[in-house]
């Protein structure tokens, strides 16, 4: 396309929005411009509000402020059907497609063209052929969408759009659940709707996907756009950078760690999830007494489902894990319980949904899990005494306030409740710990207390391993580092290592390749 | 048994499906839409106490029918508050629902009527009564077709034939229709539904008021076509044999029509093997035959019978994810 063709005026333009999901702020006022007959990407890690901007955009959230111009025209987008009405389409990330329906009446679904649906399958029938020899996009509309390969099922999406008169198509993370010829497919799909005028804008946290086909991408980060650069001008590097950023760093102090016997040891991992695709692949490491072993990565490179697969919530497909030197059965029933009486204990990364049950008391949440202790009980019932004077003891040890073991836990602060867990967790004397963002929705102060009380223990000769997507965190606290991306280990930086070493191999690219 | 008692079995069964039908079909267009509606018993027995007090009332069958639908609608719209819009348990709201039909039903009838519950015997000029089909007395003398016209099909009530009819119309309306596309849409993934820019509370709601009128049918039809009528608790549990009969068809418009006739033939036959004593065996044991269309829907749900796979997104409040 020339540049004489361009039309100025932007497809998209975002004015000043603003969203928040309660405490969450996940969107800060953001500007955004989408030249029409361009692919603009937007990247960021997972969490960054990349899925709520464009939910908007797509009417499918409502903006608690700001403004979105479509051709140049302030549009009030209050629902769906407004922005598809606005020539706007969307491919969810999840695909929003009925499972036992067919290819046709998934199409049609919200634009029958009638009452009855004779008619409009006619006039969907004949327009997916045209659209199916304008794009190559070949799906049997009779096929039924469950015995649909992950790949076609995202056509569907895409021809749903199409149909109904897309001129601007969002797709969220499209790559995620692609094989990479699928994936490759895809891309000379969106090439050839850019070649048709039309706009894509491409949601995702690979750099790669971003370089190969984008013309500008906006980086996102903790609910800013931080950033906006043509494509052609910037590197991976530059991108990384601004993706994970940089935050006031917090020092820790802490002596030379010294490594004894190996504790945890992780041997060929292979975890898929429910779809079935690999998310830790073939991974082997080992955890020592008496150090910090952390793990960096942007965030959905399968830290999280590592984490969980040790902890024995998720199940592994292969691979084995030794605990001070006995496995524990990977193929048969793992039990997170039996794992706890080992040694070893899990402060998982989402608090909310695995960490803590809200609605219970403090003195409850401080010994989940370890209800059956003995110390807890008076017979076949709970101590409440013991408990409660258990959860006092804990309650000043780690500084928790409000200092009441009886208010409900949803009433204390990010910080407090994530105090809680690591007080129930480190309380135990476990030989290994298993943490997950440890700091994640955490003030400045809470921060270093964790900090500080996790360095202590691994003084005391414990095996840590640290999950986080803040690199600040991992270089302050491991005294190794392992980085993740894919799904594979992709290499261990020496503990000097600057931060932008290794935002590229989290970026998936070694050294040599960025130069 | 000979060809006439078959007749009379046949005749009996029809006339005990029909309830099952309409109910049957409720159920599903509320279930199709991803709302569980366990207060399909209590709708059918505060449907067919209206239908018998208006009936009493005003002396029209008719105008029966209305209150027995308004009930229905009613009822189906105080479910869809609690469940659609406040979000909250969907079995909670039918139970509760059961509780007050099965509670207000008598306390009404007997503030008003008062006799104890009941409503006071209708005459036939207000009740739906028996229609002889044209020709039927002229066919009757011919062997098999003869009985068959005039025995089965001849001299049902209305509502007995709308039954009949609203199963090929509730398969129209669900697979020919742009409301049962949305309405199937939306019991199985209600954020297609969503992302497609229609509104999944609506639509609900839509398929509730669907649910109450046949509901509203089904009570009707107790209290003032098959009885003249209200009796207290006449439902009798109806209300879950077809729950259970919508689970056995699948949730299919047509599996319901033959799975209600299979239960009606069931609860026909107990009636008409009761005190028969068969040599070698003893006497017939009839909670059993009655229980049985408890006993085949459980052996279905265990997975002997193929496998019935209910709407996905069944029984989930609706709320965008985040």
């Amino acid at each position: 396309m020339t540049a004489s063709t361009l039309d100025p005026t932007p497809a998209i333009e975002l004015v000043g929005i603003d969203k928040r999901f309660g405490a969450v702020h996940a969107n800060k006022n953001i500007h955004l411009s989408v030249a029409k007959g361009s692919i603009h990407g937007i990247i960021g890690e997972n969490g960054a509000g990349k899925s709520t901007l464009m939910s908007i955009l797509y009417g499918f959230y409502h903006a608690d402020s700001g403004q979105i111009l479509v051709d140049g025209k302030d549009l009030k987008i209050t629902d769906s059907q407004t922005a598809i009405r606005a020539g706007i389409g969307m491919v969810h990330q999840h695909f929003m497609l009925v499972e036992n329906f067919s290819v046709l009446e998934n199409v049609m679904l919200g634009v029958e063209g009638g009452v009855l649906l004779k008619g409009g399958e006619t006039a969907v029938r004949g327009a997916l052929q045209q659209i199916e020899r304008e794009y190559g996009l070949d799906v049997d509309p009779d096929a039924i969408i469950e015995e649909l390969p992950v790949g076609k099922q995202q056509r569907v999406e895409i021809l749903k759009a199409l149909y109904r008169g897309a001129e601007v198509l969002i797709l969220d993370e499209p790559t995620g659940v692609l094989t990479p010829a699928e994936a490759d497919h895809l891309f000379k799909m969106l090439a050839q709707l850019k070649a048709q005028g039309k706009t894509v804008i491409l949601i995702t946290h690979k750099l790669r996907e971003i370089m190969a086909i984008t013309d500008t991408v906006s980086v996102m980060r903790r609910g800013e756009m931080v950033a906006t650069r043509k494509t052609a001008e910037t590197t991976m590097a530059e991108l990384a950078e601004l993706m994970v950023g940089r935050r006031v760093l917090l020092r820790v102090e802490k002596g030379e760690a010294k490594p004894g016997p190996v504790v945890l040891s992780v041997e060929n991992l292979t975890v898929k999830d429910g779809r079935g695709v690999t998310m830790v692949d073939n991974v082997s490491f080992e955890v020592r007494a008496g150090e910090i072993v952390g793990i960096a990565g942007v965030a959905g490179n399968g830290q999280s489902e590592l984490l969980e697969a040790i902890a024995g919530i998720r199940k592994a497909s292969s691979g084995r894990i030794v605990m001070n030197g006995e496995p524990v059965d990977r193929n048969g029933r793992i039990d997170p319980a039996l794992l706890r009486k080992k040694g070893l204990a899990h402060v998982p990364e989402d608090r909310h949904h695995m960490g803590l049950v809200l609605s219970f008391e403090e003195n409850e949440n401080s010994i989940l899990g370890y209800q059956d202790d003995p110390k807890y009980l008076k017979g076949p019932f709970l101590n409440i005494d013991a408990i409660r004077k258990d959860a006092i003891e804990k309650i000043e040890k780690y500084d928790i306030r409000p200092a009441d073991p009886r208010l409900k836990t949803a009433n204390f602060s990010g910080g407090n409740q994530q105090k809680i867990v690591l007080a129930r967790e480190i309380e135990r004397d476990p030989a290994c710990l298993l943490v997950g963002q440890p700091t994640r929705g955490v003030d400045i102060g809470a921060i270093e207390f964790i900090h500080k009380r996790l360095v202590s223990l691994r003084d005391e000769g414990k095996a840590i391993l640290l999950v986080s997507v803040e690199l600040d965190e991992i270089r302050s606290l491991s005294d190794r580092i392992l980085v993740m991306f894919a799904g594979t280990i992709v290499g261990e930086p020496a503990a000097h290592a600057d931060e932008q070493e290794i935002g590229l191999m989290m970026a998936g690219i070694g050294r040599e390749a960025a130069e | 048994m000979d060809f006439a008692d078959l007749i009379q079995i046949l005749a009996a069964t029809v006339r005990l499906s029909v309830p099952l039908i309409f109910t049957a079909l409720a159920g599903l267009y509320a279930e199709r839409s991803g709302i569980f509606d366990i207060g399909l018993e209590g709708k059918m027995l505060f449907s067919a106490f209206s239908a018998a007090s208006v009936a009493t009332v005003t002396g029209s069958a008719w105008l029966g029918l209305f209150a027995g639908i308004l009930t229905g609608v009613l009822l189906s719209l105080l479910h869809g508050f609690a469940s659609i819009t406040q979000r909250g348990n969907q079995i909670i709201s039918g139970v509760a629902i059961n509780f007050i039909a099965s509670g207000l039903t008598i306390l009404l009838g007997n503030a008003w009527f008062g006799q104890g519950g009941r409503t006071p015997q209708l005459p036939n000029t207000a009740r739906f009564t028996e229609i002889t089909l044209p020709f039927a007395a002229d066919i009757a003398p011919i062997p098999f077709i003869g009985p068959l016209y005039s025995g089965l099909i001849s001299g049902q009530n209305i509502l007995v034939y709308l039954a009949f009819l609203a199963v090929p119309f509730t398969w129209w309306v669900l697979y020919r229709t742009r409301f049962g596309l949305r309405v199937r849409a939306v019991g199985e993934n209600p954020g297609a539904v969503d992302t497609a820019g229609i509104s999944v509370a609506w639509l609900r709601y839509r398929a509730l008021i669907c649910c109450g009128i046949l509901a509203g049918f089904a009570g009707t039809y107790l209290s003032i076509a098959q009885s003249a009528g209200f009796i207290r608790e006449m439902s009798a549990g109806k209300g879950y044999i077809a729950l259970a009969a919508l689970v056995f068809a699948k949730w299919k418009p047509l599996n319901v029509l033959l799975t209600c006739l299979l239960f009606g033939f069931l609860d026909a036959a107990s009636i008409r093997l009761q005190g028969i004593i068969i040599p070698g065996f003893g006497e017939v044991p009839v909670q059993l035959i009655q229980a049985l269309p408890y006993i085949l829907t459980v052996i279905l749900l265990a997975g002997f019978i193929g496998k019935a796979i209910p709407p996905k997104a069944g029984g989930v409040p609706y709320v965008k994810e985040r």
